[in-house]
């Protein structure tokens, strides 16, 4: 079946998160693309929770799972020779390389960039780390929780009175492996349309400071105008009602009221009586206390009588912004995702048949397609280097050296 | 020469907020022609300002600081829609030129437009451009070749497709804002948060990246129907893997990372400022309690492990910020590295000018906007090694290059040019009934 990225070959030495998503995207969108993992423990994924029925096996974690669709898997040790050779003679014919690693560790291993690019000019190489390959921060630890903190715009979020807090789960780093995606594919086009191979440097630290929403807004607002952004303050009350995040028979609601979109409150409540009321149909009738409690006897009871997705049908049906606080249960059971085809069924010889999220979006000529599962360590190792003509004898004396 | 990877691909964007504008900076600042076509007619909301003429006293207010939607200088005298930061942010290297889209000559320019362009992003709800006739099936009469994608919120099919809702909406529509919080606190007490934005936006550059490639081989466009809910979704597969494999729900976890004991953000000299350290290995804890000078209540048995650290976390934390509300946030950072502890301070807006490894890496840039003035503005979010690359155009006022648009590309006479400003398509300002 034809892909978008079926002429492209990938060979991929990421680990962790951001690596592995950046070339899940180009595989599930039929790149080919294979995954060189250490051998013996693998990529450190494995190892990552949740697992599947809480089993810590190496084909049962589920970011792993869901990460890793689509690649065939082999196992290599790069620190040696005959590991080095095998890697230059898998380097024949492929289009990029992407890799993780801590700066230093490709040049240690005597693969660095401008090495490869000597026997490969068109080569597209793609390093991924957390503050670049260059800078005096170039050979720092992080985490989800430190990039985010350096990069993106922490100092907003939370509330005043208390820490900044991060964002869910490792989203930043999903975000960094979606960056580095683009910027293969625009090196890519360097390399197909005018022969030219570059190493791309993406940093997750940069890919927060640079290509992130508010964050970008605010320093060019210390620019312009020399302030400073802050988490809000809690003591202060938020302009109009309803406004923010609300409890609600089984759960919480986001929205977003105020004046200007009282007759549509009043409509999503089944009572336009009120519509008219210059006590909440007027922003100076909003700022008074006593209509703001006049309202909460209304509000407050009528909330906790509906369920998330009454209040949300019936705000979206009258035009109101608002969103149910989804958990993951109620964004897998929402038929609106499901209906769109939204959830792919996969395979797996181990973890067996599970629901993964699917895809990011929809191409009318070229389809999304996980074309496999995520590969146990070493799966393909025999297709792989058999392909390179070594024998299932070679094969067994280079696992005996350690090199597979 | 090495051309910019895009040189030559010419983008009509009608995008809107964040999201969309996103996507197009991404090929706008890779050497594609992106065209923003406005309208000073109908003022898009939060797409250059609140509304389109604030009153001043407003804009004055000293009580509200900061933030993403203030204008530059706090000055709405002349054409404020040119001047406010959340589009100024994503508005470089692009061209705008207006067009009523909604007038019948409008839309046969724009089709015009369309007709020797690559690539067309929309981000608007579904029933937009279906309103002004706008849709792929008509487009791609106009050009076979053309790419065209929509990025609404809940996409362009399904139950729910004229649903609306601004980030923080999607955010707790897709389950992310469930999963962060403070972990002693309900879902209510905080509600700042935005992924799908950034996610969504790199995301649709990716795709219409994907879409050119194929089309470089084969000579055929495309439609992508892209929901930024469902771009972000597979961001949060560690909550959503736990539900589908052991119908297990995932909630916050404040700052607290797995297999990580102490882990957090903790309070710095100053007013506000903070540092965030998160240690997974026994090594990187011995680090710590070197760069803290060794102090006794390290050497106590329940932090000597790192399962016995996990279970006094809470203890653990409150040790550690003791330590850290003597030092400077930035100064504490190298000297963790030093001892191998990951580290780093959480980076406000006055920190980030003056970040060493930003200014080395060249990250920020001078640039001179007509009405703004100069300014250092941060510049991208990856480097490639034979195409640098700058920021080339300042961020585009309104209607700016209406000239190139109308005369060159579409081979507008002077006579219909005039003709055209006077039926409010072209111009460099709202219209005065515009509020």
């Amino acid at each position: 079946m034809e892909q978008a990225l079926s002429d492209v070959k990938v060979l991929d030495l990421t680990h962790h998160i951001a690596g592995p998503y950046c070339t899940k995207l180009l595989a599930d969108h039929g790149a080919d693309v294979t995954k060189i993992e250490r051998p013996g423990t693998g990529d450190p994924a494995r190892r990552m929770g949740p697992f599947l029925g809480d089993d810590p096996h190496p084909d049962k974690s589920g970011v792993f799972l869901h990460l890793n669709t689509s690649k065939r898997g082999i196992t290599l040790n790069l620190k040696t020779q005959t590991g080095k050779k095998l890697f230059m003679e898998l380097l024949d014919g492929v289009d990029i390389l992407v890799e993780s690693f801590a700066p230093r560790v490709m040049p240690s291993f005597g693969l660095a960039y401008e090495e490869l690019q000597k026997v490969h000019p068109r080569l597209v190489m793609t390093s991924i780390s957390n503050f670049g390959q260059t800078g005096p921060c170039r050979d720092f630890k992080a985490s989800e929780l430190i990039l985010y903190g350096m990069g993106g715009a922490m100092n907003e979020t939370g509330t005043l009175d208390r820490y900044p807090l991060k964002k869910g789960g490792n989203v930043i780093q999903y975000q960094a492996g979606t960056i580095a995606a683009v910027a293969t594919m625009l090196a890519l086009f360097t390399s197909r349309l005018q022969g030219i191979g570059q190493h791309v440097d993406v940093s997750i630290f940069e890919s927060q400071m640079g290509t992130i929403d508010r964050r970008m807004s605010h320093l060019l607002t210390y620019q312009y105008n020399g302030e400073i952004t802050q988490r809000p303050n809690p003591l202060q009350e938020p302009a109009g009602f309803p406004v923010g995040v609300y409890p609600c028979k089984d759960g919480f609601f986001q929205i977003a009221g105020g004046f200007v979109f009282w007759p549509r409150i009043c409509r999503m409540m089944d009572r336009m009586d009120l519509a008219d009321d210059p006590g909440f149909c007027t922003p100076q009738g909003q700022r008074e206390a006593e209509n703001l409690e006049r309202f909460s006897l209304i509000w407050y009871p009528w909330i906790a009588d509906h369920t998330k997705l009454e209040i949300v049908t019936a705000g979206q049906a009258a035009g109101v912004l608002c969103g149910p606080i989804s958990t993951s249960e109620d964004l897998v059971n929402e038929p609106h995702w499901q209906e769109r085809g939204f959830w792919e069924e996969i395979d797996h010889p181990v973890a067996g048949r599970l629901t993964y999220p699917g895809r990011p979006f929809v191409m009318s000529e070229t389809p999304w397609r996980a074309s496999r599962p995520a590969p146990r360590l070493g799966e393909h190792n025999l297709e792989v280097y058999g392909g390179l003509d070594y024998s299932r004898d070679d094969l067994v004396r280079l696992r005996e050296a350690g090199v597979i | 020469m090495v051309r910019l990877p895009l040189e030559g691909i010419r983008v009509v964007d009608i995008t809107v907020i964040y999201a969309g504008p996103f996507a197009t900076v991404n090929l706008a600042d890779w050497g594609a022609e992106v065209i923003r076509v406005e309208s000073i007619k109908h003022f898009q909301v939060l797409t250059r300002g609140g509304i389109a003429r604030p009153p001043q006293e407003i804009v004055s207010n000293p009580t509200r600081t900061g933030g993403l939607a203030t204008y530059c200088g706090r000055d709405v005298s002349f054409r404020p829609w040119n001047r406010w930061t959340l589009f100024n942010a994503h508005a470089r290297n692009k061209l705008g030129c207006t067009m009523d889209l909604t007038q019948p000559r409008g839309k046969q320019l724009f089709k015009r437009l369309i007709a020797v362009s690559d690539v067309f992003l929309e981000s608007n709800a579904p029933h937009v451009v279906e309103n002004l006739g706008l849709t792929y099936d008509v487009l791609r009469e106009v050009n076979p070749r053309l790419i065209m994608l929509s990025m609404p919120g809940f996409g362009s099919t399904g139950p729910n497709k004229y649903y609306r809702a601004l980030g923080v909406h999607q955010e707790a529509f897709i389950g992310h804002t469930y999963l962060r919080g403070y972990p002693d606190s309900d879902p209510s007490t905080t509600t700042t948060l935005y992924h799908a934005d950034e996610a969504s936006g790199a995301t649709a550059a990716l795709a219409v990246l994907m879409a050119l490639h194929y089309r470089n081989r084969t000579g055929k466009g495309q439609y992508i129907d892209l929901a930024q809910a469902e771009a972000t979704m597979p961001h949060l597969g560690e909550a959503i893997m736990d539900y589908t494999m052991n119908r297990r729900v995932q909630g916050s976890r404040g700052n607290r990372m797995p297999g990580a004991a102490p882990c957090g953000c903790y309070r710095c000299q100053g007013e506000d400022r903070w540092i965030n350290i998160t240690i997974t290995t026994d090594e990187e804890w011995e680090g710590l309690c070197r760069a803290m000078g060794n102090p006794p209540w390290c050497r106590q048995e329940r932090f000597a492990d790192s399962l016995s650290r996990d279970r006094n976390q809470d203890d653990l934390d409150r040790l550690i910020q003791e330590w850290t509300m003597q030092h400077n946030h930035y100064d504490l950072m190298p000297r963790l590295q030093k001892e191998g502890v990951p580290a780093g301070p959480v980076i406000f807006e006055d920190d980030a000018y003056t970040d060493p490894h930003l200014r080395e890496r060249g990250f920020f840039q001078e640039v001179t906007h007509e009405e703004c003035g100069t300014h250092l503005y941060p510049t991208f979010g990856f480097r490639m090694s034979e195409t640098p690359n700058r920021i080339r155009r300042p961020p585009v006022r309104l209607g700016e290059h209406n000239e190139y648009v109308y005369k060159e590309l579409l081979k507008v006479s002077d006579e219909e040019y005039h003709q055209l400003e006077r039926e409010g398509h072209i111009g460099m300002d709202y219209a005065p009934e515009v509020p």
